[in-house]
């Protein structure tokens, strides 16, 4: 659905009712207080708000949304602004809501195992508070250090650890949201379960488009007893994604379960030195957590598999600190990688494992093919590829020419019967590929969903679900090649 | 493995697409292992279970796809065979239990406190919405961010929202060995004990209390097994069919003509004191409770506390079995219920009247 503009009155009239609302600090309007607004981690996406508020209280955040109904103002959410899709990318007639305000913790209860925390607590945060309890939170986006919860919880964030602990749906026991309408509703209990349909699952990942979450009761774990990270070094990619089946198939869900590939392991290297072997052609990085005598005897297990799958070279980190040194560099791959090239575009696929070569195969050829060099990071325990294409966004064409090949990647993940987007969401980045994705059929169906919460269209636009126009757009564009996936922005 | 003949999707989808231009209602039937939980409903019945045959199982990639009507013993024996089971150990109530009845009720076993419920291991669907349209959402990879989470939407939706016809789920490896530690204790005792032993990262699978006995479930080796044993003390038992007994609601407990009561609730939460008898699964966060106490008390006092209580079974009152939704709450649920069956079709009234 597309939205009205909203003519310079209603626009002055919403900065002045805003102001009415928070204190004068607390409503930017003036170029250069917006600015740091106009993206999130996906740089190449920029727009200016037409005002960013920042409230620090429910009931602000719910007159605020008020306000907009009436008004039939866009909503933009934007925690950290650390998204990889665009998720939080400014409406230039809206409200960007930063929740940047809402950084609480408001408990810890040890005994139950949960931490209810305001919506602009970092994730990192919380494992650190909970930590003197033994405790932590499960889910580890590689932003983790700067990301928020609010921001995790809408985009379902998963991390290093969800193949045996689960993403950020598995690991939410109730959520406080604010409708469009400025309704506050909570959703989910104290109890593991609630009446009524899985409202909970479907905000988890709505990215934004079905209400402002203001507070999350999460989940903590206590601390394993212990764990235990292996290293194994292959000359070939495909015996490395074949050793991960054997690992599983084995009756074995490590905590982690990570791949590089050369160019990778080469950029984490030169970054961190964690000691990885420059020779390989791919490492795996395993890491087993549970009872002492138990993660013993998986460690010895693992070590063998590997050993047989044809791994050249296997370490087992000796101690916390050489595991943590194995981990660094794997943490530290995106910036590592950001080093061997002016700017690079993260992907976010994922396959069925059993597809890696295949995959890798043709990813290969398309960087031949479009000449530009890809770095893999990969989430191998749960299919979720993160291709790095590494491009100058100072050479003309060279961006448009990796938004290309990195479309291209998303739909060869589609092909095999995998998904566009693994953790970091569609937001505007994926926008067409969800074309690919879905028929029309699925995308009307959504469609319905956010009308159910949102019929006036305003938390989001544009964003997530595309429309079918777009898609019929996107298909004729597809033919033709070469344009623009979004002719309507700024380009840098 | 899958036969085409099993597949009768086309047949539902007309059997939806007549209901819905005539504006009739429709009963979704599967196995009938679970037609006690919920409410009565009027409708033409629409039966899954010739929809049936596993689509498709990867052990190597921890998933499984099946058609709805699948009996839900064919698909535990075919994980079985690969070492491998459905984490959240569902109940079966009857031998003609369905993969699609338990995803539409979402009901889950003892395993689920430390494991996670249906809900969590559910990857992917294909339903029919209410207008006839076949959708497919989420898939067979473990991650999947690509739209709304529709499919972990239709866990516990009980068929209102859609039909299914056909679930991927996530497996688990079965754990290389699994003991029982037997302690007497009060009550409020087991309930700080489970807490305790989780905090301290022992290897539960299981925990609950019944005729003041509390029962722990051990999922690790020999030697782990030993050292937690030594640790919580009591009786260490290799073999035990309680679990089994208590999934199945076979144990004596739930031998009982009077209301059955499932209250959800904080785990930690002090035993309620309502007239009748508790039984503690989940660490506590799930409490089987036979009363006559009257509805009102009993949702007042659970509420009171953040959980729900549901009329499970013996609803000899015949009074609504789910927690009455909260207003905000209950216009979602009434436009989501639009969103997917705008005619009114699916299963109306099986979960609230107006659902």
């Amino acid at each position: 659905m597309s939205l009205k503009p909203l003519s310079n009155d209603v626009k002055q009239s919403l900065i002045r009712r805003l102001q009415l609302i928070l204190p004068q600090d607390a409503v930017l309007h003036q170029n250069e207080d917006i600015r740091p607004y106009e993206c999130d981690g996906l740089s190449a996406y920029r727009n200016l708000p037409l005002v960013v508020a920042l409230p620090d209280s429910i009931e602000q955040v719910q007159t605020i949304l008020k306000l907009c109904y009436e008004l039939g103002a866009p909503v933009v959410a934007r925690g950290a602004g650390t998204g990889l899709s665009g998720g939080a990318l400014p409406h230039s007639d809206g409200v960007l809501l930063s929740l940047a305000k809402f950084k609480d913790i408001l408990s810890i209860d040890p005994v139950q195992c949960t931490a209810v925390v305001q919506p602009g607590v970092r994730n990192l945060a919380i494992s650190e508070a909970a930590d003197p309890h033994g405790l932590y939170y499960a889910p580890d986006p590689s932003s983790q250090i700067a990301c928020t919860i609010g921001g995790n919880i809408a985009e379902n964030s998963g991390g290093v650890h969800c193949l045996k602990y689960g993403l950020t749906v598995h690991n939410i026991q109730s959520l406080k949201m604010v409708t469009m309408q400025g309704e506050l509703v909570t959703l989910g209990g104290t109890g593991l379960d609630s009446p009524g349909f899985d409202l909970l699952a479907l905000m988890t990942g709505s990215e934004g488009m079905l209400g402002v979450f203001v507070e999350a009761t999460v989940k903590l774990l206590p601390k394993p007893q212990t764990a235990k990270a292996i290293l194994a070094a292959f000359d070939d990619v495909v015996k490395a994604g074949a050793a991960v089946g054997d690992i599983i198939s084995a009756g074995i869900i490590p905590a982690g379960l990570e791949m590089m590939d050369k160019l990778a392991i080469k950029a984490a290297e030169d970054f961190v030195h964690a000691g990885y072997p420059l020779d390989a052609e791919a490492i795996l990085l395993c890491e087993l957590d549970g009872c002492d005598t138990e993660v013993a005897e998986h460690v010895e297990r693992v070590k063998e598999l590997l050993e047989q799958g044809g791994a050249t070279e296997v370490r087992v980190a000796k101690d916390d600190q050489e595991r943590m040194t194995f981990w660094k560099g794997r943490k530290a791959a995106f910036p590592a990688v950001g080093r061997l090239s002016p700017d690079y575009y993260c992907m976010d696929g994922t396959i069925p494992r059993k597809h890696l070569p295949q995959v890798l195969k043709t990813m290969g050829e398309l960087s031949e093919e479009y000449n530009l060099p890809v770095a893999n990071v990969f989430h191998a325990g749960d299919g979720n590829l993160h291709p790095l294409i590494l491009y100058d966004a100072n050479i003309p064409g060279e961006l448009e020419r990796t938004e290309e090949f990195g479309g291209k990647i998303l739909e060869l993940c589609v092909e095999v019967g995998g998904s566009i987007t693994g953790e970091h969401g569609v937001g505007l980045e994926k926008i067409n590929q969800m074309c690919i994705q879905f028929q029309s059929a699925e995308l009307t169906q959504f469609h319905a969903i956010k009308n159910a919460f949102d019929g006036k269209g305003l938390l989001n636009p544009g964003k997530a679900v595309p429309t079918l126009h777009r898609c019929a757009e996107f298909g004729a564009m597809h033919v033709h090649n070469g344009e623009l996936p979004h002719p309507e922005l700024e380009r840098f | 493995m899958s036969n085409v003949n099993n597949d009768i999707s086309h047949q539902l989808q007309q059997q939806i697409a007549e209901a819905y231009s005539s504006n009739s209602p429709l009963n979704i039937c599967g196995g009938g292992s679970k037609d006690f939980y919920g409410r009565k409903i009027q409708g033409d019945n629409i039966n899954i279970t010739g929809h049936s045959g596993i689509i498709s199982y990867e052990p190597t990639e921890l998933v499984i796809t099946a058609r709805a009507g699948t009996p839900l013993s064919e698909i535990e024996n075919a994980l079985d065979e690969k070492g491998q089971m459905l984490g959240f150990e569902p109940p079966h109530f009857a031998d003609t239990a369905t993969l699609g009845g338990t995803i539409a009720c979402n009901l889950s076993g003892p395993r689920r406190a430390y494991r996670g419920a249906a809900r969590d291991y559910v990857l992917g669907s294909t339903i029919i919405n209410g207008k006839a349209e076949q959708l497919h959402f989420g898939g067979e990879v473990m991650k999947n961010v690509a739209g709304y989470d529709v499919s972990r939407l239709m866990c516990g939706s009980m068929g209102t929202l859609g039909l299914l016809l056909d679930v991927s789920l996530k497996v688990i490896p079965k754990p290389e060995a699994e003991s029982t530690v037997v302690i007497e204790c009060d009550a409020q005792t087991a309930i700080d004990k489970v807490h305790q032993w989780r905090q301290q990262s022992q290897p539960l699978s299981a925990s609950s209390y019944v005729d003041g006995k509390l029962y722990i479930r051990l999922a690790s080796n020999e030697a782990s097994v030993n050292a937690a044993h030594k640790v919580m003390g009591g009786e260490l038992i290799r073999e035990t069919n309680h679990w089994h007994l208590l999934k199945e609601q076979q144990l004596a407990f739930f031998n009982t003509e009077i209301p059955l009561w499932r209250l959800s609730l904080a785990s930690n939460a002090t035993p309620l004191s309502l007239q009748g008898e508790t039984l503690y699964d989940w660490g506590g966060a799930l409490r089987w409770l036979r009363s006559n106490e009257s509805a009102d008390r009993i949702r007042h006092a659970v509420e009171a506390l953040g959980g729900h209580a549901t009329v499970f079974k013996n609803n000899i009152n015949q009074i609504d079995p789910f927690h009455e939704l909260s207003p905000g709450i209950h216009t979602m649920h009434r436009q989501l219920k639009l969103a997917f069956d705008p005619a009114n079709i699916l299963n109306p009234g099986r979960m609230y009247a107006d659902i």
